[in-house]
């Protein structure tokens, strides 16, 4: 019925049509799982379930709440209405202090404790990631 | 004072002449005269006069001259000059004066390059390339101009933010602009052949020393910021998969397959849709990059100033040059009927083909795992960030593939392999890669079957790129070179990442670590005191568990303008790994936060990008010379 050209170009347009649909769709379920979510403290109060999910938590580190030993290092990150314990073994970035903005990156253990592999801080002395930023509700 | 009136005057005088170069290049168009003299003039001044206005930005920094708003906020009396110099394009302002140099220069090098090319092209380019250039002008004028002026003049400087004030990242910039700068070239060079149809063998020939130049360019910058996140940032790796590093990967990827594509073009002038679509994506993609690290939102070390005019500048500037270049695309778009090719499957066409699609597969993952954060944030308001494991997972499977191919597709003939018997020799190099790997992952109590299948394919690459250098067939020094460095920088990558190792403690002064492999001490702290920071060095001594003893001395600065602090990792570097320390100090607490590392390859994976751009280089100056 239809030349053989036109048959080859919509069987070209279907295939070609198939694959984008099954990457994106590949890509998207692997991004479900890959993604990180970020959170303030009182997100984390306000949660109803824990799930086995990467999280990040932002905000400040609390006053006098920086306890290291040999092996770990615990803080607590506040937003100011809400905080959260965070326990970590690992790297700190420049910039860690006490006061100052941090991003913790891990699994949490109950709502009032994180378990974190990462910790993130800005580069720069005047520079707060727009997370912080929007955790602290913009003081 | 008198610098930044200068440098603020010549701008505007340089707007001037932008401008006036449209009527002149139109008039010129449609005459039958040659290209007139005059455009030459107007575009080396205009290239002087943005020289000059750069010129005398460097010389307010030089002299601290802090009436000028860009050299209060970005300098300190007490930095040292090369930090000052440097501090020009550290910031937004800067560096968007820089972007417009190397503009305004790329154009004037055009012009006087492309003697061989018909007249019309070349006038067409040149006014495409001043669409951008007055951008350019209009958004530094506008928005973003370095010669503000401050009333009363500080006294002091607000300092650079001493993570940039590092040699690799003084010169990571510039190098890294001249690679997207050129692709502009690219872009105008392409719209201008696509309305004269000139989209041919011979303009393949001319623009290739263009994409040639800026891929070296983007190549070596890039490298350079991977060389400074390593041992500036303190996390001991080299790629991140950061939004800002992606960014400049992806106009990276699509000049790595434009490359590849426009040979194709050269030699049997097939594939010309898809090299312009690839020239106009290249620079699509450098300017976005551009927009998304200077609107702030990406936030990094490069997100200098949040100001949402800027960004919204850049937004509508960005979406005007892509309607213009869709539209024109469409337009004048045809299909090439005059000579067509018919395209073999075993043949030099159809592997670049293959090693285009993948590079548009990788291209795509980036793509999508830097943008759908932002998209979904502004359609939820939820914010993810997407690691390394989405990269590693969705590219893995497909390199492996790649690098097959790659080894592969060299060694076929353009229009029809008729050599298509097996060549033992192959297989035999295949053989052997897969035995190596396998050798090598059991020697190390690894056999997952993925590493095994990723190292024989990139092992089998190393070897087929190596044997091409004693073979008689290819003169293709360039090529080979290219190919052997991408062969060991995937090598490279792949063994770093399997054997490195990785120990994070705290301790505190005299105290010892002892884990598996040996014994951390710190010894002593050390505090001096430099001109613009004070510092605390420590001494670590390291002894492995052959007895092998190495001292280690990581430093951490303290900055007073602006008040920070910056770790500088104390590197011992051997031909096969790199002994890698970074120390960090909790402000009240007398535990040192540190991170020990040995890093394999460390060195080969810069020695392997360098041999990249070498071969690029080297095509570069052979074609030079053909001339």
């Amino acid at each position: 019925m239809y030349g053989k050209k036109v048959k080859l170009r919509v069987l070209f347009l279907l295939l070609v049509l198939t694959s984008i649909i099954l990457s994106v769709y590949l890509i998207l379920k692997l991004l479900e799982k890959d993604v990180v979510y970020f959170l303030s403290p009182t997100d984390i109060k306000n949660l109803t379930e824990i799930n086995n999910q990467k999280i990040r938590v932002g905000g400040m580190v609390k006053d006098k709440s920086i306890m290291i030993n040999s092996s770990e290092i615990n803080f607590i990150i506040t937003d100011f209405r809400n905080e959260i314990k965070v326990s970590y073994s690992g790297a700190v970035p420049n910039l860690f202090e006490e006061g100052k903005g941090v991003v913790a990156e891990g699994f949490l253990k109950n709502l009032n404790y994180l378990d974190a592999s990462k910790i993130l801080a800005k580069h720069d002395e005047n520079y707060m990631p727009p997370e912080v930023k929007k955790a602290l509700g913009g003081k | 004072m008198l610098a930044s009136q200068i440098g603020y005057y010549a701008l505007i005088i340089g707007l001037f002449f932008s401008i006036l170069i449209l009527p002149v290049s139109i008039q010129n168009f449609y005459s039958n005269k040659n290209l007139d003299g005059r455009i030459f003039s107007i575009s080396f001044l205009q290239f002087f006069l943005v020289f000059l206005s750069f010129l005398s930005l460097i010389l307010s920094f030089v002299n601290s001259d802090f009436s000028n708003e860009t050299v209060f906020n970005n300098s300190h009396t007490t930095k040292p000059l090369f930090y000052k110099i440097s501090g020009t394009w550290g910031n937004h302002e800067g560096s968007l004066l820089l972007w417009l140099l190397v503009l305004t220069f790329f154009i004037f090098i055009f012009l006087i390059k492309s003697n061989n090319q018909p007249k019309k092209y070349r006038i067409l380019t040149l006014l495409f390339q001043q669409i951008i250039i007055i951008g350019f002008f209009l958004f530094i004028l506008i928005t973003s101009s370095p010669f503000n002026y401050l009333f009363p003049v500080p006294k002091e400087g607000m300092g650079l933010n001493p993570i940039l004030q590092d040699p690799a990242l003084a010169i990571h910039p510039p190098i890294l602009y001249l690679g997207y700068v050129g692709s502009s070239i690219i872009f105008s060079a392409s719209l201008a052949g696509l309305v004269q149809n000139y989209i041919s063998k011979s303009w393949a020939k001319h623009i290739k020393i263009w994409i040639l130049t800026s891929w070296v360019f983007l190549t070596v910058g890039i490298m350079l910021g991977s060389i400074w996140a390593y041992y500036e940032l303190g996390w001991g790796g080299f790629w991140f998969w950061d939004p800002v590093e992606n960014v400049s990967l992806m106009p990276w990827l699509c000049l790595t397959a434009l490359l590849h594509c426009i040979l194709v073009l050269e030699k049997r002038s097939s594939l010309t849709s898809w090299t312009v679509i690839l020239c106009i994506a290249t620079f699509t993609l450098s300017m976005s990059g551009t927009f998304l690290v200077r609107s702030g939102i990406l936030n990094s070390v490069h997100t200098f100033a949040n100001d949402p005019s800027r960004g919204i500048f850049i937004l509508i500037f960005l979406f005007i040059l892509i309607l213009i270049s869709l539209v024109i695309f469409f337009i004048y778009h045809r299909e090439n009927t005059k000579d067509v090719n018919k395209i073999y499957f075993f043949s030099k066409e159809t592997s670049i083909l293959i090693n285009n699609w993948f590079v548009m597969y990788f291209l795509s993952v980036v793509l999508i795992g830097t943008v759908y954060p932002i998209f979904l944030e502004v359609m939820s308001g939820e914010k993810i960030s997407i690691g390394p494991p989405f990269y590693l997972k969705l590219m893995i499977p497909f390199l492996i593939f790649f690098l097959l191919f790659m080894s592969i597709g060299p060694n076929l003939d353009w229009i029809k392999s008729k050599n298509l018997k097996i060549k033992y020799q192959l297989v035999l190099l295949f053989i052997i890669s897969i035995l190596i790997s396998f050798l090598i992952l059991k020697n190390k109590g690894l056999t997952s079957l993925n590493n095994t299948v990723l190292i024989t394919a990139a092992f089998y690459l190393f070897s087929t790129t190596l044997k091409d250098f004693f073979s008689e067939r290819f003169i293709n020094y360039s090529q080979r070179v290219s190919h052997f460095g991408f062969s060991l920088l995937i090598l490279s990558i792949l063994f770093n990442s399997i054997f490195s190792s990785e120990i994070i403690t705290n301790i505190k002064v005299g105290e010892n670590f002892f884990y598996k492999g040996g014994t951390i001490k710190l010894v002593s702290i050390e505090n001096k005191k430099v001109n613009n920071y004070e510092s605390i060095i420590g001494n670590f001594r390291l002894i492995d568990n052959n007895n092998n003893l190495t001292i280690l001395k990581p430093e951490l600065r303290i900055y007073n303008t602006p008040n920070t602090s910056t770790s500088e990792a104390d590197i011992k570097t051997t031909l096969f790994y790199d002994k890698f320390l970074v120390m960090n100090l909790v402000k009240g607490n007398e535990y040192f936060n540190i991170r020990y590392q040995v890093k394999y390859f460390m060195i080969w994976i810069w020695i392997s990008t360098l041999l990249l751009a070498l071969g690029g280089t080297l095509s570069v100056f052979r074609r030079v010379n053909e001339k």
